[in-house]
């Protein structure tokens, strides 16, 4: 093979490369999109029903209720404006408290009661997610000012 | 006062830095002595201010000096010496501060250890690394100093993120950044090859050495920070897409396409452009993770305090630095000649496909990593991407990775002989699909099909390795000398290669075969699970230096024998109030036993995670002997041959240097 065939061969290959990955990449991509509802936004029915999506805010106080005999956990969720009932099963993250700003992975059922396959907490105490200090900025609330954390 | 100091240190230096960078490039570029000659003592000068100010930092944080905000914000008198000392990297300032003292130490080692080097080479690698850090410098100044007072001075301090409380931390964050930080020297020396508009071979052969040992610290730092997240977080996960991940894991897929690509440039004088191209990329990546992990634009695992308009500072640096070195490429890079030349089935193609993949591979990451920061940033609505879609794409490009790395190792550089080529590879091919599913037959029979393929890979690179060995000694008659000839760059690749190998079998056995329950338990409960039994015998009342602590004890039981007895506790730490799991794991060789405890419950019970891991330490197994292949490739003999390479480069004669 002359240079200049190689060099087109070598071009071609790549490009069909570059194509299939591109194809696998962009469907794969599509399909693990996960978009972020405030309870609101659930409440207005803007949330996909059949998807799963991610909802975020706070865990409102006295709302979490642990069955007995297993390790099924339901709570609510609020953006200080609207709440959903959010329903988890398993062991939830060590910062999962009262009043904590969490995120939670999963999908809507059609009595706007919200089952939960991932319940996340981030790794300080004094962090809010992002999109939950934005969905409660939306929705009016004062967003929990830093604490002072230190000792008096 | 010392704190003052501090903030001299940092001031005097920005002060060399910019010494360093403008006076070496100039002198460079106009030929006068004196001024290139500024560039080593100016470098050594700044290496020891910045060790200064990190002495004043460590320091502050060894006797409790609430005074500076950044010590009273992540320590506290209870802490032990050790963690207060690592807390000092435990935060953004402080890990800033790391970072230029990082870059500081590459650069010193360069002026050490490339003595050899022409002067205006030197120089203008060493102004470029001082330019890199006067960028960091004024970051650090302006968005984020370290040194900073706290008025009124709180009596104690907030106490160190208790998940940052562990050797992990201690060592893991150092190592990474050595990484990181270390693609500058490869940054440098392709930029300073660019300036002096002279790409031949001999600044990848210089180079070399230096990348391969920043690779080694990124592929060390990322498996310690993927087995500190598995036994410290709790959850038995080890790696799980999160954007901070994927900013270490980024730089490290082109760092690897680089280490080959500099070694073919190196070689044959091949790829030159396509080199220079990853080394800037492999810089820009790494500045691109510094931007993810300190701009407060993720939610992550690692964004622990975060602050915008540092994210614009970054972002600015990102742009100044890559944007110019691109420009900088676009006009020097078309004049380069090309010296070698090779055939379609050559080592070289293989080479050249799988550094592309490499780049595919590193793409993929880098979409789903900051398409939702684009579409955020445009307004478009808030999403994220799923540890699934990452799955997804990463098989389907490593797949023909994995092949045609073991047709590269088998093939010649330059040409190959189809038919013979064929015949070697058929064997091989053949048996290592054979046992691959003799393997996932037997011991596998859930998720066979991805089991098998996990581990006909990993067969395959082995089988290819090994016999790419044999072949070096089978006609030898002493084969003992045999053995001592081959130099160690290869016995490098070989175990390099096998540590990916390693690798993907732990990824693929693990996260096909692990399996875990979450369980309701009290004290004597028993439970069965993956063939053993679990006893909770005992939940103890602990308290450490800063925290009270819940201990679960449980019994690991198989056919009535005890295997172990593991501990896993629940901490809380008084200071911030913050709850922590510590696991109880015991580790075996093909398969860890994973404990955590979850939360207490009612009436005395708490909830309590088992996990089965199989071949999990394989994962980190794989990393070392990448390391461990990479060190070997760096102690190689061809690289102490300085008078070679200084003869070449005083008479900047390629001749000399690609006759072997």
């Amino acid at each position: 093979m002359n240079p200049r065939k190689k060099r087109i061969f070598i071009v071609c290959a790549i490009l069909a490369g570059i194509s299939i990955a591109a194809t696998f990449i962009l469907t794969a991509f599509e399909k693990n999109l996960m978009y972020f509802y405030s309870p609101t936004e659930v409440i207005n029915g803007d949330a996909p029903k059949i998807r799963s999506f991610r909802i975020g805010g706070l865990v409102v106080a006295d709302s979490v209720i642990r069955n007995t005999d297993d390790l099924k956990v339901n709570f609510i969720l609020t953006d200080t404006i609207n709440e959903v009932k959010v329903i988890y099963e398993g062991i939830l993250p060590d910062l999962f408290r009262e009043g904590q700003g969490i995120v939670a992975n999963g999908k809507l059922q059609s009595d706007n009661i919200f089952i939960a396959d991932q319940v996340l907490a981030k790794h300080d105490e004094n962090y809010m997610p992002p999109e939950v200090a934005e969905a409660l900025k939306a929705a009016g609330a004062e967003i929990p000012h830093k604490k002072n954390n230190y000792p008096k | 006062m010392i704190v003052e100091l501090g903030n001299i240190s940092l001031i005097a230096a920005l002060a060399m830095a910019i010494m360093q960078c403008v006076f070496p490039i100039l002198g460079a570029a106009k030929g006068n002595q004196t001024w290139m000659s500024l560039a080593r003592p100016t470098a050594r000068l700044q290496f020891l201010f910045v060790l200064i100010a990190f002495m004043i930092l460590v320091y502050s944080f060894l006797v409790n000096d609430f005074s500076i905000a950044y010590v009273a914000n992540n320590s506290n008198t209870l802490l032990p010496w050790f963690y207060r000392f690592s807390a000092v990297w435990g935060a953004h300032e402080g890990s800033l501060l790391l970072w230029v003292l990082i870059l500081n130490i590459w650069t010193i080692a360069v002026t050490f250890f490339s003595r050899h080097l022409p002067e205006h080479f030197l120089s203008r690698v060493i102004g470029v690394m001082g330019l890199v850090s006067i960028g960091f410098l004024l970051f650090m100044l302006f968005t984020s100093n370290p040194f900073e007072r706290l008025f009124p001075v709180p009596v104690d301090g907030a106490d160190l993120n208790p998940l940052l409380q562990d050797i992990g931390l201690i060592i893991h964050p150092p190592i990474l950044y050595m990484g990181y930080v270390g693609f500058s020297v490869a940054f440098s020396f392709a930029i300073a090859a660019l300036l002096a508009g002279n790409l031949d071979i001999t600044w990848a052969r210089w180079s070399r050495p230096w990348t391969l040992l920043a690779w080694i610290f990124l592929t060390l730092g990322i498996a310690l920070g993927s087995w500190w997240a598995y036994y410290e977080l709790g959850w038995g996960g080890w790696w799980f897409w999160d954007p901070v991940e994927n900013a270490s894991f980024m730089p490290w897929l082109i760092g690897t396409a680089l280490i080959h690509s500099l070694a073919a440039t190196d070689k044959r004088g091949i790829f030159k452009n396509w080199t220079i191209l990853l080394a800037i990329c492999a810089f820009a990546l790494s500045l691109l993770g510094t931007f993810l992990v300190r701009s407060g634009v993720l939610t992550s695992v690692h964004a622990f305090a975060t602050d915008p308009t540092r994210g614009i500072f970054i972002l600015a640096l990102l742009v100044i630095f890559i944007g110019s070195s691109l420009v900088l490429y676009a006009m020097r890079a078309p004049s380069t000649k090309t010296t070698g030349s090779f055939e379609i089935l050559s080592r070289e193609t293989f080479l050249l496909f799988n550094s592309i993949l490499l780049l595919v591979a590193m793409l993929t990451v880098l979409l789903g990593t900051i398409y939702p920061l684009i579409i955020e940033a445009l307004n478009l609505g808030k999403l994220s991407v799923g540890a699934p879609y990452f799955n997804a794409v990463f098989i389907p490009v490593m797949t023909p990775l994995v092949i045609f790395l073991g047709f590269g190792v088998l093939s010649k550089w330059k040409q190959n002989n189809f038919i013979k080529f064929l015949r070697k590879m058929r064997a091989l091919l053949i048996s290592s699909v054979l046992i691959g599913v003799c393997i996932g037959a037997v011991f596998y029979a859930e998720n066979q099909l991805k089991s098998i393929a996990g581990i006909v890979a990993a067969l395959w690179i082995s089988f290819t390795s090994l016999y790419s060995l044999f072949i070096k000694i089978k006609d030898k008659k002493d084969k003992i000398i045999a053995f001592k000839v081959i130099p160690y760059s290869f016995y490098g690749m070989l175990i390099a290669h096998i540590g990916f190998a390693v690798s993907i079998t732990g990824i693929t056995i693990t996260s096909q075969h692990s399996v875990d329950i979450h369980q309701r338990m009290k004290v004597n409960d028993k439970i069965e699970f993956a063939d053993y039994k679990f006893h909770l015998k005992d939940l103890e009342i602990l308290s450490g230096p800063n925290y009270q602590a819940t201990e679960a004890v449980v019994d690991v039981i198989k056919k009535d024998q005890l295997i172990t007895t593991l501990r896993s506790q629940k901490r809380i730490y008084t200071v911030r109030n913050m709850p922590m799991t510590e696991a109880g794991i015991d580790a075996g060789f093909t398969r860890d036993i994973y404990i955590s405890l979850g939360e207490p419950l009612d009436d005395g019970a708490w909830s309590i995670r088992l996990y089965h891991k199989p071949f999990v330490r394989w994962i980190w197994l794989g990393a070392i002997l990448m390391a461990i292949g990479g060190l070997l490739a760096i102690i190689d003999r061809r690289y102490r041959l300085h008078k070679l390479v200084k003869k070449a480069s005083s008479n900047n004669n390629e001749a000399v240097l690609t006759t072997k």
